[in-house]
């Protein structure tokens, strides 16, 4: 099982995630920007947290436009499997690989806390080790992770159980206290909070760990 | 050849930044503002044959994410 993990200038979770496949079984590549191609017989690319390219214009603008964000959009329409953390998730969102965009929280203020998620399917590669309307506690920490939509994409994402996790208070003003999406075809998810630094003792919980072991049962059979 | 774009969030998207600055004009004693709305300005230098579809086409891709925002071209 093969894992790559982009590296943004700006990315600062990009070991975690990295760790976090590793613990799960997977071989990770970490990859460059302004690389074009991802690694061969690779089976799920970590878009990571940061604030790659400092988040100007806005957050993930500049990087769904390097080379590496083409080849990743290029591995989603293909069925590849993708899971983008914080800032990763605003760039699947500039990109168009996942719908909706993340805007500044609704407080104004930046928040880094561990916050409860409900877990809302568990008809994914990545929530299937939940149980649907489990409660775990993982971290979160962004400026802009206000999640928007509009009506009838949010519509679409509860007709067709795509939102993965919700807020059980909702800290940033989400819509529909929206924590993390899945791509039409659920092999992609897009969530702020940040299961990679809830994935070992040390970081002071594990609730993290079920998302990547999940995806490592579900690739090591596939 | 100038242009100068203007990013605005769309009617009916939040704008958390514009109430804080309504806010605080409010508690300065501006009494009469009844609204902000906070955007963005860019000032592109273009090459003499650049058209208001090129900067039409920039916006699109990049300066501004139509989910999201509205954009205004000014061409000089």
């Amino acid at each position: 099982m093969k894992a790559a993990v982009v590296v943004f200038p700006g990315s600062n979770c990009d070991r975690d995630l990295a760790v976090a496949f590793e613990q799960a079984g997977f071989d990770v590549s970490m990859v460059w920007h302004k690389d074009s191609v991802l690694p061969e017989g690779v089976d799920i690319v970590g878009v990571p947290g940061g604030f790659s390219y400092g988040d100007y214009l806005r957050c993930g603008a500049i990087a769904a436009q390097s080379p590496i964000c083409q080849a990743v959009v290029e591995h989603a329409n293909r069925g590849g499997y993708a899971m983008g953390v914080c800032n990763g998730f605003q760039i699947l969102t500039e990109t168009g690989v996942l719908p909706g965009a993340l805007l500044r929280n609704a407080g104004l203020k930046y928040i880094c806390r561990t916050v409860d998620l409900q877990v809302a399917t568990e008809d994914s590669v990545f929530t299937q080790g939940y149980a649907k309307g489990d409660v775990i506690g993982i971290p979160i920490a962004h400026h802009d992770g206000n999640y928007f939509a509009d009506a009838d994409t949010i519509a679409a994402l509860k007709d067709q159980d795509r939102i993965a996790f919700t807020y059980a208070d909702n800290p940033n003003g989400s819509v529909d206290d929206i924590a993390g999406i899945l791509s039409e075809n659920r092999r992609v998810l897009g969530m702020m909070p940040h299961p990679e630094r809830a994935a070992d003792e040390g970081h002071g919980g594990t609730d993290g760990t079920a998302v990547f072991r999940a995806l490592a049962g579900i690739l090591a059979t596939a | 050849m100038k242009a100068r774009v203007h990013v605005m969030l769309k009617n009916g998207v939040l704008d958390p930044q514009g109430e804080a600055v309504r806010h605080a004009l409010g508690a300065l004693g501006f009494d009469k503002v009844e609204g902000v709305r906070q955007g963005k300005v860019i000032d592109l230098d273009l090459a003499a044959d650049a058209t208001e579809a090129d900067v039409t086409e920039m916006c699109e891709k990049l300066l501004a994410n139509t989910v999201i925002e509205s954009y205004s071209i000014e061409m000089k």
